[in-house]
């Protein structure tokens, strides 16, 4: 087996273990925490893949954004140590059942495809990702791009908006009454 | 160092396979969670899926091209976007209701 092979199979086994551990710990700390391995593993993985910029990408904004994020609102709205509670077993009976199901019909749905030949590959560096997110032209990316855009200020806007602080009614007729 | 380490070897439906199971892993904690901010890091999880998912058709298919870079790109600025308002979202709920559990969140059932 080669270096590069035991380098997969080593960061697929971490994204899985980890993946499967973030499902399934009692402590919602240390889910958070394993979910973070989980995404450095795949960050990893793009890394294997030779996709630098997007394993840079994906730890700046998963592993250094939303895995901040969500360890804020964890401190925000639980008190750490307390176990979850856990859900009936019937549903995690259905829900193992199911997802077993998905896996192997998917799995075995591409294991017999006979996918096409792959082509010459380009150097894809942060400078090709600049030129073509700006690009108008053929193959350009300039739409999608003005649409994230456009997103994101409305998730910003729904967020501030959504989690100002609404005033109680009571204060609200006082102070109406007071500038009367 | 990391330029080294890529070969063709490992086969495709190897590292599909662990996206397919990544994406069931999120999944079953979907499924089986309660607690909002989990059932939200179960959906990380399989958006994170779903990009190896991408990035792997990306190399092993249309290397000539990189439209599975930049949909993996995408992905990963909606899921932060949907990260932040479910959070607030969560906050807002645990402001009004002191609780984050799904099945405490019935203000809208009639």
């Amino acid at each position: 087996m080669e270096v590069s092979t035991f380098f997969f199979y080593l960061i697929s086994f971490l994204i899985l273990a980890f993946g499967i551990l973030t499902v399934t710990s009692k402590k919602i700390f240390r889910s958070a925490i394993y979910l973070l391995f989980t995404l450095i593993n795949v960050a990893a993985l793009y890394f294997y893949f030779e996709y630098n910029f997007i394993a840079a990408v994906q730890i700046v904004v998963y592993v250094g954004g939303i895995v901040v994020l969500i360890l804020f609102s964890l401190f925000l709205t639980h008190q750490v140590g307390s176990d979850l509670p856990s859900s009936p077993l019937s549903r995690k009976i259905f829900a193992v059942l199911a997802c077993l199901f998905g896996l192997g019909f998917s799995f075995f749905l591409t294991k017999e495809h006979i996918f096409q030949k792959p082509a010459e590959a380009i150097d894809v560096s942060m400078k090709y990702f600049g030129k073509q997110m700006l690009n108008y032209g053929d193959g350009g990316f300039v739409l999608p791009f003005e649409a994230v855009s456009v997103l994101l200020l409305a998730a910003m806007i729904g967020c501030i908006a959504i989690a100002l602080k609404t005033k109680q009614p009571n204060n609200r007729t006082t102070e109406q009454q007071t500038i009367k | 160092m990391f330029v080294i380490l890529y070969s063709m070897e490992v086969k495709m439906s190897y590292i599909l396979f662990v996206g397919f199971a990544l994406f069931f892993i999120g999944a079953y904690g979907f499924l089986t969670r309660r607690n909002l901010i989990t059932m939200l890091m179960s959906v990380e999880l399989m958006l994170n899926a779903v990009n190896i998912n991408f990035v792997t058709f990306n190399k092993y298919l249309h290397a000539d091209k990189a439209n599975g870079l930049f949909f993996t790109l995408f992905i990963i600025t909606i899921a932060a976007a949907e990260a932040a308002v479910a959070i607030a979202i969560i906050i807002n709920i645990y402001r009004k209701l002191r609780s984050i559990d799904a099945e405490d969140a019935d203000t809208l059932k009639w």
